[in-house]
């Protein structure tokens, strides 16, 4: 009887048996890299608006307090984006005839909101609280990024799971003194050891056992 | 030699009259042969109904979601897991036969283990699509597995569920890969005999290169020796983890300490009900007879009575414990259990499971393969019943009476249940057409002609 396969089969063989091993960790790999990316997540990807806004000229530039626009930060939930009269506040004043800012003053006009495209955007199966971040010390940086050197905002981080939870783990490693919470670039004076530990007691910052419990975020 | 009485060897464990030829002739004969019986039309056709009506099932539950099952608080278990335990015991027999009983060196089961291993691979797969089902959100079931996901979370270990994932993973593993080997010298059998071009690449590619050589025969003795040592504590673990499902929670008629042999004998009883089942009407079908004969019959219906018997034991070891232990939640499920709403599913399973089966004491019982066929139905049938009503009605009358409710199985339970059978029985006579359901090289080797050999060699 005549050979049903070529004498190079066995090679493919082998070659396909043992290679399946490394096809398969390289499509893990691949898989939780891909996971993680920009690209998936969205992060540092600065989005358009319907006015080019630009925080670096507003709060690196001016230094405005981040509050003053982003008004309920510490009360509620949702941190507000500032009305159009925010803006007029100013924009009444100076660059009156900017072709740029025409979308705004139509809108003070037309009393119609402008259409920000949000940046920032959880799960809806999220449960999340401004104000409860902002009174334990987490700073508006800590989330954001350098929001005072984005000419157009971005998503500082991958705003998944692993990331909440890295903070919420190990919450000393990250809170800062309440007198410092806009502060952009803010360096701990001593050991963010030493100092976290101090704040997470004096702040009552629960245990991780109820920071990472389910119900925490998950409601 | 040959025409010796067999004085010296009362019990043969296959017909006498056969040789090497004929035994590779009859059984590869049923796969390669032209003529296929009506039978297996028949039932190949009856599991490819039960299984569009199990795709009709899925369809509807991945629409709807699990709430057109039966499934209402406190009752959320009903038929899903009542399903996967008994599919999973089911396996269980392939495993001891294949496994344990090499090790044991019962030759005898040379005859039996290839449709039996079949048979446990196909009902690992019907049990495994119980849990994924009742999931809810069935697209979801990977996070059953710890893999390195982006919400830095992982299973929880101290959870019986998870362990579930892995006993039953390991499980499928090493079955598919113990019967996959043992296949090996067949589908070289196959290839060299078959004239169809495709049928020989088909089972050329499967067979790896076999040759029979003394070296291929070495390493395949050792890797068996490997794997049945594998799967012998498999056959004791998996439905020892799967009762531990039960027996970590407090629920009444749950947490005891005895479920774990109780479960793993139950298993046993109904997986051997299920090999009786199968084989049966195969070897009147292709004539197997004298491969497949009453003593293997004998025997399996032995094993059967016995592990029956523990069965039994264990029933009466629940009615006493609750009563012995002096807790009035335990009483209350027991009394709950013989009179309550879900009497007559508990005394249909003590007919089924302790009474029916007692008649296998007698030989002429045993020897009828249509008996046998009744009762390893009965069993199963039984079984089914017990795993019911461990879980319905320990959860539908718990602590607190203000929760109780009674469990309604809709028709989708029943689409879904059947269809299961139904995939089997698809899974199981495609095994049956295209591969040799008899070990061909195993049963050569309990041929007489073989015996002499070794013992000229020794």
């Amino acid at each position: 009887m005549s050979q049903i396969f070529h004498r190079s089969t066995n090679t493919f063989a082998r070659i396909t048996i043992f290679g399946a091993v490394f096809v398969l960790a390289f499509v893990t790999w691949a898989f939780t890299e891909l996971d993680r990316s920009t690209y998936n997540t969205r992060a540092t990807e600065a989005r358009e608006q319907p006015v080019p806004f630009s925080h670096a000229h507003h709060v690196g530039g001016i230094g405005l307090d981040c509050r003053y626009c982003h008004t309920t930060v510490e009360t509620s939930s949702f941190a507000n984006i500032p009305p159009t009269k925010t803006c007029m506040n100013c924009h009444s004043q100076i660059w009156l005839t900017s072709p740029t800012l025409e979308p705004v003053r139509a809108s003070f006009r037309e009393n119609k909101s402008l259409d920000w495209i949000r940046v920032n955007d959880l799960p809806d199966f999220v449960y999340f609280n401004h104000s409860i971040h902002i009174n334990k010390g987490v700073g508006c940086e800590t989330c954001h990024g350098r929001v005072d050197k984005m000419p157009l905002t971005w998503q500082e981080n991958s705003l998944q799971m692993e990331w909440c939870l890295n903070c919420h783990r190990h919450p000393e490693k990250f809170v800062r003194p309440r007198e410092f919470i806009t502060t952009m670039g803010y360096q701990p004076a001593g050991g963010q050891e030493e100092i976290g530990q101090r704040l997470v007691h004096e702040y009552n910052i629960q245990d991780a056992r109820l920071l990472t419990s389910c119900s925490t975020c998950h409601r | 030699m040959a025409d010796e009485p067999n004085v010296h060897q009362p019990k043969t464990d296959i017909a006498p009259g056969y040789t090497f030829g004929t035994v590779t002739d009859q059984i590869a004969s049923v796969v390669l042969t032209r003529r296929t019986p009506f039978f297996w039309y028949a039932a190949f056709g009856a599991g490819l109904v039960l299984l569009l009506l199990f795709l009709l099932a899925v369809g509807v539950l991945f629409v709807k979601g699990t709430g057109i099952w039966g499934l209402r608080t406190p009752v959320m278990w009903g038929f899903a897991i009542t399903n996967f335990v008994w599919w999973i015991g089911i396996g269980h027999a392939g495993t001891l036969i294949s496994a344990i009983l090499l090790l044991l060196n019962q030759r005898w089961r040379n005859s039996i283990n290839r449709f039996a291993e079949a048979m446990t691979l196909f009902a690992v797969a019907c049990a495994g699509m119980f849990p994924v089902l009742h999931l809810g959100r069935p697209w979801l079931a990977y996070w059953l597995f710890p893999y390195p996901n982006t919400m830095g979370v992982q299973p929880n270990f101290r959870s019986p569920l998870v362990w579930d994932v892995f006993a039953v993973s390991t499980y499928a593993t090493v079955s598919l890969m113990f019967w996959f080997v043992g296949l090996m010298p067949d589908l070289a059998t196959l290839r060299d005999r078959t004239h169809n071009r495709l049928a020989r690449f088909a089972y050329g590619i499967l067979a790896m290169g076999w040759r029979g050589s003394a070296r291929h025969w070495s390493v395949y003795e050792t890797a068996t020796l490997l794997l049945a040592g594998l799967a012998t504590p498999l056959v004791l673990s998996v439905h020892t983890v799967v009762s531990f499902d039960f027996t970590i929670a407090i629920v009444p008629g749950w947490h005891t300490t005895f479920l774990p042999p109780y479960f793993v004998a139950g298993a046993i009883y109904s997986g051997f009900a299920m090999v009786l089942a199968l084989a049966i009407p195969l070897r009147s079908i292709y004539g197997l007879q004298g491969l497949i004969t009453d003593r293997h019959l004998d025997n399996s219906a032995k094993v059967m009575l016995a592990t029956g018997l523990i069965v039994a034991y264990a029933y009466i070891l629940e009615t006493f414990s609750a009563w012995y232990g002096g807790n009035t939640y335990e009483q209350a499920m027991v009394w709950h259990r013989m009179t309550g709403p879900y009497a007559v599913s508990y005394w249909s399973l003590m007919l089924c499971n302790i009474l029916a089966p007692q008649a296998l004491w007698f030989k002429r019982v045993r020897s009828k393969p249509v008996f046998l066929f009744i009762s390893a139905i009965v069993v199963l049938v039984g079984m089914w019943l017990e795993r019911y009503v461990i879980i319905v009605s320990s959860l539908a009358q718990d602590f607190l009476p203000s929760s109780w409710s009674i469990f309604q199985a809709t028709r989708w339970d029943w689409a879904t249940y059947i269809g299961t059978i139904g995939l089997f029985l698809f899974l199981f006579f495609l095994f049956i057409r295209l591969l040799p359901m008899i070990s061909i090289f195993e049963v050569r080797t309990l041929l007489p002609s073989a015996k002499v050999e070794e013992e000229a060699e020794s």
